[in-house]
């Protein structure tokens, strides 16, 4: 065989455990210069002629995603069935080559940015919606789905797939599951992880295995489908997706309320979540977040207040609904509120979403640059986290609004900077390290929706701790030993949080 | 990276893609799912997000101008805006790609052989800008499509062996007579007289359109405008500058501006979505040009799409009756380029019979985008046909549209399947409404019998 000569002449990996799953893929530059074309027609064979991309333009925008990261991958598959994904597998295996898979290119965290060198798997030719069974509630989709028609296509049945990451219009369902994607709703709808009903997924030795089904309850063995979701790529590549449908809520409603001191705002917070109304989001924006927004689309938000809470709720008795809403209200006015009202049309109310949904691109024309942080913590820390940044912001001489969902913890402070000052971005990094420090000492977590990726492997130990993180490791390494699954992700490179790097 | 190794071509001289514009991105992929050329690809790199960044990496160096790959990428792009409509950060995509083709027009012009200079050269700066040039070739066209010719070549397989089949089936069918612009000044016909508006003829318009200039000019006077339609306009540069040569569609855009200056009137209106896009763009076209920028910022601002000016100031009382379902295609140069898209429904309601059906991505690219017809011609009958299943899903007896591009392609697309549904610009329809008003009676027939084909 061709490729056996090839072989010869590279360096096989050591098998050196460091500390990162064991890394015995092959470098860049010894695949690209020795064996490109040989291998290449053998992916050809397996995927199709029309499925492979190997110019240097195909290279260079399949080596990014959402994030500053920018990598170059070795080749680039659209591969159809999870055949053809298991072949290339084990070709992969075969040759100790990296697998980036990727969906739609939309994450926060790098996880779809390859490793150099890697072959990028995009799913985005599996893009049909296989079936909505409406008698079991489920809907069963290949990866490359786009969240929003999948969305679309269900209500247009009365049913309703609830994880609405902001993304959901580019975003695809190969992507949320790998990142575990939330969303607004997650307050009372949870994230993607609780609609997984079933998995199909190609392991990185090339079997294709099924986990889970169309039942409501399974407690058969290990729960696979929550180790596979979130797992970022790293355990395999997600080839279809059977997620769970609820009934869509025939009424919903929106209220604002503003606030003169933050500190208010969260306590309001943690009084309504405690009053027993569960709403479907309490969405925050501070001072620096609303005078972006109002600069790029002013909609009247009140600039002049410390922060603004925005709430939903749904539900299908429209009294009922609206008497929770009020109580809302009424619970915020009593934490000082200076302006709370419901929004008395679906105009208002759209105004107001709009407003929110604003706030990323508002935010990126404030400064050349942001790094979106994602850190998610118990609610009762809220007060202190918004402090912790505060001082971080001012002591570092930066721009970081805060901004997210507020009622189930979770905060995007974003640092507002330009990369090209160096000396902006050595603050930049310093600043970010500290947030996620802040995160973990009150309790909470490096990332509540995003992933982790690139951009927050440094800090897994300080989160997770030394014995979880090894066991995290032992994982991985057990389903897969020659580490080609999205290497580089997930796990700290050595150095520690020195190593820490913004690229 | 291996490809620093070398010196690549980048951009040089004037018109360079601007880093301030492709520097907004944040590659957050909202343009992907809109954008016609990814949608039938799935490809990154046939995306918006994929194509700024291969402009940026010419510009930093790390990418040749002509590479194919860029060179294509280039050319594949239908420039039809949908990106720039749903982009959350603002980036002005037009500015990236359209200074980007100049720059390879340049680069390149050199290398192509002698007839494809001479056609490009004749076909852009002879036929677009001389519209008496144009009358001439139309006149000529006119005859051909008259007489026993077209048949006899179409038989002989004469086309196929140029490789002139598809084109020809896109060659407009020339108006029986011209609309010329000649100093022109039709009164309003309503009581009351609410402006005084620039009609703006076309180059394609005017020759093979002209009952839909006729129509709009009749549809303004009713709605109390009193029209305008000055010799000294042209083309108004459309082709030139999405074509890569922008030099030549800032000499056709003083013209316009001259006029309009000279004209006194309050509006220039135009009914071709791609035009009346590239008239509101004179304003960016002559950005670095201290001694036209302002001038032609002026008279950006007071361009108008006939549909967006009725529908603004009102339609006059007087509509009768056609009885058929219709479905609105969406210009992209209308609805992205110039974001106006509830104006033309509006007006469509209005019409008492009219039954509006909506298709699924009318705002998705129909594939004809100028002259894309003749430059990628496999992405534009992959679009082409994905436009002509949505049309025959919605079940219409008309497709309506407002650009003219958009109708040819559409009537190519129907014909080739030898589906009867009229292809009309929503102005004909108004028109055609005020012609079907009978006073006295309340209902009445139609000439939707002859429609509904």
């Amino acid at each position: 065989m061709r490729l056996r000569c090839v072989r010869r002449g590279l360096r096989r990996g050591g098998g050196k455990i460091g500390v990162g799953p064991r890394r015995q893929v092959r470098k860049h530059s010894e695949v690209h210069l020795e064996s490109p074309g040989v291998l290449a027609e053998e992916l050809r064979q397996i995927v199709g002629e029309r499925n492979v991309l190997t110019t240097d333009e195909d290279l260079l925008v399949y080596g990014y995603d959402g994030t500053w990261y920018q990598s170059k991958p070795l080749i680039v598959l659209l591969p159809e069935t999870a055949e053809q994904i298991a072949a290339v597998h084990r070709l992969a295996n075969r040759e100790r080559l990296a697998i980036t898979p990727r969906a739609m290119g939309s994450g926060l965290s790098g996880g779809s940015v390859p490793s150099a060198g890697s072959i990028v798997l995009n799913t985005a030719r599996m893009n049909r919606i296989l079936e909505i069974d409406e008698d079991n509630a489920v809907a069963v989709v290949q990866p490359g789905v786009i969240t929003g028609d999948l969305q679309r296509a269900v209500e247009a049945r009365g049913l309703f797939y609830p994880p609405d990451p902001s993304s959901l219009k580019q975003s695809a369902i190969g992507g949320n599951i790998a990142e575990n994607a939330g969303g607004a709703r997650c307050l009372k709808y949870g994230v993607t992880r609780d609609y997984v009903a079933a998995l199909q997924a190609v392991l990185p030795q090339g079997e294709i295995i099924r986990i889970g089904g169309k039942m409501v309850k399974n407690v058969t063995g290990y729960d696979l489908r929550s180790l596979f979701t979130g797992a970022e790529g790293t355990l395999g590549t997600i080839t279809e997706a059977t997620l769970r449908l609820l009934h869509k809520p025939r009424f919903d409603a929106t209220a604002t309320a503003a606030f003169s001191r933050i500190e208010d705002a969260a306590a309001a917070v943690t009084a309504i979540m405690r009053s027993g109304i569960m709403p479907v989001s309490i969405e925050l924006m501070d001072r620096i977040t609303m005078q972006c927004v109002e600069e790029l689309s002013p909609i009247g938000l009140p600039t002049d207040s410390d922060a603004m809470l925005l709430f939903a709720v749904d539900g299908n008795h429209e009294r009922a609904m609206l008497a929770d809403l009020e109580a809302i209200v009424s619970i915020a006015r009593d934490h000082n509120a200076g302006e709370a009202r419901v929004a008395q049309n679906a105009q208002e109310s759209a105004a107001l979403w709009a407003a929110r949904r604003a706030i990323s691109p508002a935010l990126a024309r404030k400064r050349p640059h942001k790094l979106g942080e994602d850190i998610s913590i118990p609610r009762s820390q809220l007060v202190a986290m918004v402090r912790r940044v505060r001082e971080i912001a001012q002591r570092h001489a930066l721009l970081i609004p805060i901004f997210g969902h507020a009622g189930d913890g979770n905060l995007h402070p974003n640092i507002l900077c330009d990369r090209r000052d160096a000396a902006e971005t050595a603050r930049v990094r310093i600043a970010a390290r500290e947030i996620f420090e802040a995160a973990v000492e009150l309790g909470g977590t490096l990332s509540g929706e995003h992933g982790i990726g690139l951009l927050k492997k440094q800090f897994m130990e300080l989160d997770l701790g030394v014995d979880t993180l090894a066991l995290m490791r032992r994982i991985k390494n057990a389903i897969d030993p020659n580490g080609i699954m999205n290497p580089g992700k997930m796990f700290p490179e050595p150095g520690g949080l020195d190593a820490f790097d913004l690229r | 990276m291996t490809s620093l190794t070398t010196k690549k071509q980048g951009f040089t001289g004037s018109d360079i893609p601007p880093s301030s514009v492709y520097d907004q991105c944040v590659r957050c992929g909202l343009c992907l799912p809109t954008c016609p050329t990814y949608v039938e690809t799935l490809v990154e790199t046939s995306s918006p997000r994929g194509r700024i960044a291969l402009i940026k990496a010419v510009s930093e160096g790390h990418l040749d101008l002509t590479s194919p790959g860029f060179m294509h990428q280039m050319e594949e792009c239908l420039d039809c805006r949908a990106c720039e409509a749903v982009c959350p950060s603002g980036v002005e995509y037009g500015r990236l790609l359209e200074p980007a083709r100049t720059q390879i027009e340049r680069a390149t012009k050199s290398r192509r052989p002698r007839h494809m200079r001479l056609a490009r050269w004749f076909s852009l700066r002879v036929l677009f800008g001389n519209l008496g040039v144009m009358r001439l070739v139309a006149s000529l066209l006119r005859f051909y499509q008259r007489s026993v010719l077209q048949r006899s070549v179409r038989e002989s397989g004469l086309l196929r062996t140029f490789g002139l089949e598809k084109l020809e089936a896109l060659t407009p069918r020339i108006s029986p007579r011209f609309f010329t612009p000649r100093n022109q000044r039709h009164p309003s016909v309503a009581p009351e007289r609410k402006l005084t508006v620039f009609l703006h003829a076309g180059c394609v318009m005017h020759v093979a359109f002209a009952e839909t200039n006729a129509a709009t000019l009749r549809v303004l006077q009713r709605c109390g405008c009193d029209v305008l339609i000055p010799a000294g306009q042209g083309c108004c540069g459309a082709i030139a500058v999405h074509a890569g040569d922008m030099d030549f569609g800032r000499t056709l855009a003083r013209r316009n501006i001259i006029a309009m200056e000279e004209s006194g009137a309050d509006v220039y209106v135009v009914n071709a979505a791609g035009c009346g896009s590239a008239l509101k763009e004179y304003g960016k076209l002559f950005a670095d040009d201290p001694q036209w920028a302002a001038r032609a910022a002026t008279f950006s601002s007071r361009v108008c799409d006939v549909l967006e000016l009725v529908d603004k100031i009102g339609l006059a009382p007087g509509l009768g009756a056609i009885n058929a379902a219709v479905t609105y295609q969406e210009p992209c140069h209308l609805v992205h380029a110039q974001r106006i898209s509830e104006a033309p429904r509006r007006l469509l309601a209005r019409i008492p019979g009219m039954l509006l059906r909506e298709m699924n991505e009318s705002s998705l690219c129909c594939g004809s985008a100028g002259i894309y017809n003749v430059t990628q011609p496999e992405m534009a009958e992959r679009l082409q046909e994905r436009k002509i299943r949505n049309i025959l899903d919605a079940q219409p007896h008309i497709v309506a549209t407002a650009n003219p591009g958009c109708a040819l392609q559409m009537i190519a697309g129907l014909a080739k399947i030898g589906r009867r549904i009229h292809v009309r610009h929503v102005i004909d329809l108004l028109d055609e409404s005020y012609s079907a008003y009978m006073p006295a009676s309340g209902v009445l027939p139609s000439n939707a019998a002859s429609i509904s084909g």
